[in-house]
């Protein structure tokens, strides 16, 4: 009897472990992700609807719901969230840009980069968000500050990751390219760009994650729109589920920005071999 | 030297595009900081031959490949494709130990390499297609590199170095890395599209069997000179067993065993 119960029992791990090391996910399945958060979700609404958390510490996601239904409806959700959104992209634009900029000049020439390297490093080591105050005395708490904060933290990820990818690009390559004739522009749209692509778009992500926290802070210090400023706001008043709506937004705005690049990275390096074949 | 000019220069070099081109190494010598890697090599090669340059690791063979397909200038003396020196990376293709495929670009785009960043787009497509189908690849133009075997990848490597019609083609131990079979494979195919070009070749090897059955004429280099210089006139295709074969095989053999460590 005991015999035939421990059986299948004893088959079922060594079937778990060979499912939890298949190196792709199972078909039909792209939505494995949303479990768990769907289900922390349902944990927070029964402990909620139990009463174990007192809704002025922790309001119930139906009370969030309700929150951002009611500020959308007024107008004020979709304002605030233009506004992040916008002094995200911007400063994104601005620092991003820049970094890439000076990473390939630095990849490129020596010259340039032992003239500048020495005070992006110094910079590099002054926490970005440790300037705010001084910021805040030069731009007062107008969209400047926003964007020289966001911009700052967004330089550094890809200014040194597009530095490395420029340095790690296979010099056989380049040599085998010059062989053919390639020099300068071309040289560098065939093989320098692609192959410092991957390294680029690692400092991409970086930079939005930073992106986010940077503009999250400029936003509760110094601002009088946005979502981090809305989340102050509600503290005044006490409303938990603004605040908590506020947090969730940043999650999901984070969570779309990594998404965009990954959508980006299958786009731009499809001829990378983990990234072929079935998503 | 007399000098010449540009004009007559231009005049000099083979009218059909992948025709032959003599090759003539004056006094070349080469060093990297103190160390002499070349000392004062003298060679001709007629337009159309194939040449094989064989060595131990280290004597300097590859160096003299890299400065016949032009990647480097030679410290002292003078190189000259068909009479031209200065120009003769556009004359002569190099294909490395490594295929050296962009992994980022398909095999198709891969081999349009080899026509040069000024090549027009869709005439290089379909010369590319050309030149895949001659190395056996003709249906693989839209794949991606990293599928590829090693011989694959080599095969793509020779028809980007095929496309332009260079007229000196210049290998550097290009099948070292390849399975015995695959290898004899390869070599077939290399001595196949020489014979229907017609291009001068120069093959850089260790493996004296290789040399044997490719070159119509095999250099052996010592210490960075030339230590014997030795026709193989047999009959193409070669047969490796033949005594005739084994003969040349173990003369060769003398030479580099002879040859100081």
């Amino acid at each position: 009897m005991t015999d035939i119960a421990e059986r299948p029992a004893a088959s079922v791990w060594p079937r778990l472990f060979a499912a939890l090391r298949r190196p792709t996910i199972p078909h039909g399945l792209p939505w494995i992700g949303w479990i768990l958060p769907a289900l922390i979700i349902v944990a927070w609404q029964t402990c909620s609807s139990l009463d174990w958390i007192a809704d002025t510490v922790m309001p119930s996601p139906t009370a969030v719901a309700g929150a951002a239904w009611r500020l959308t409806l007024s107008g004020e959700l979709p304002q605030n969230l233009g506004v992040s959104a916008l002094r995200a992209l911007a400063g994104l634009a601005v620092g991003g840009g820049a970094g890439l900029a000076l990473g390939l000049l630095n990849g490129l020439s020596r010259l340039s980069f032992s003239a500048t390297d020495t005070s992006v490093q110094m910079v590099r080591n002054v926490p970005h968000l440790a300037l705010i105050p001084l910021v805040i005395v030069w731009f007062g708490i107008d969209e400047g500050a926003k964007l020289f904060i966001v911009a700052l933290g967004v330089f550094f990820p890809i200014y040194l990751n597009t530095l490395h990818g420029v340095r790690s690009v296979d010099p056989r390559l380049i040599e085998m390219a010059r062989s053919y004739g390639f020099r300068s522009w071309p040289l560098f749209q065939r093989v320098i760009w692609p192959g410092a692509l991957p390294s680029i778009l690692v400092g991409l992500r970086f930079a939005l994650g930073l992106m986010w926290l940077t503009l999250i802070f400029a936003e509760t210090i110094a601002a009088q729109s946005g979502i981090g400023y809305m989340a102050m706001q509600a503290r005044e008043f006490m409303q938990t589920d603004v605040i908590v709506l506020s947090i969730l937004l940043y999650a999901l705005l984070g969570k779309g920005a990594d998404s965009s690049v990954k959508v980006l990275e299958r786009r731009t390096l499809a001829w990378r071999p983990d990234l072929q074949g079935p998503q | 030297m007399t000098p010449v000019s540009a004009a007559t220069e231009r005049d000099a070099l083979p009218s059909r595009p992948g025709a032959g081109a003599r090759l003539t190494l004056r006094g070349v010598s080469k060093s990297f900081g103190a160390k002499m890697v070349l000392d004062g090599v003298n060679l001709h090669v007629p337009a159309g031959q194939f040449l094989t340059i064989v060595g131990r690791s280290g004597c300097g063979k590859s160096t003299l490949l890299r400065l016949i397909a032009g990647l480097d200038e030679p410290t002292a003396g003078r190189i000259e494709v068909e009479g031209v020196s200065e120009g003769r990376a556009r004359l002569a293709r190099i294909m490395f130990q490594e295929p050296r495929l962009l992994p980022w670009a398909r095999v198709g785009a891969n081999v349009a390499i080899g026509l040069g960043p000024a090549a027009d787009p869709t005439q290089a497509f379909a010369r590319s297609r050309d030149a895949l189908a001659t190395v056996g690849l003709g249906d693989r133009a839209g794949e991606w590199p990293s599928i590829l075997s090693g011989g694959q990848k080599q095969r793509v490597a020779l028809a980007r170095a095929l496309v332009s019609a260079p007229h000196v083609l210049a290998l550097d131990e290009p099948l070292g890395a390849l399975d015995a079979l695959t290898r004899i494979e390869m070599q077939r195919l290399v001595e196949q599209v020489w014979l229907s070009n017609r291009f001068t070749a120069i093959l850089v090897t260790h493996d004296v069997n290789e040399a044997v059955a490719l070159g119509d004429r095999i250099v052996v280099i010592d210490r960075g000179a030339i230590a014997a210089d030795i026709p193989v006139d047999l009959t193409r295709p070669r047969r490796r067993g033949s005594p005739e074969f084994a003969r040349v095989e173990a003369r060769i053999l003398d030479y580099l065993l002879a040859a100081a460590h």
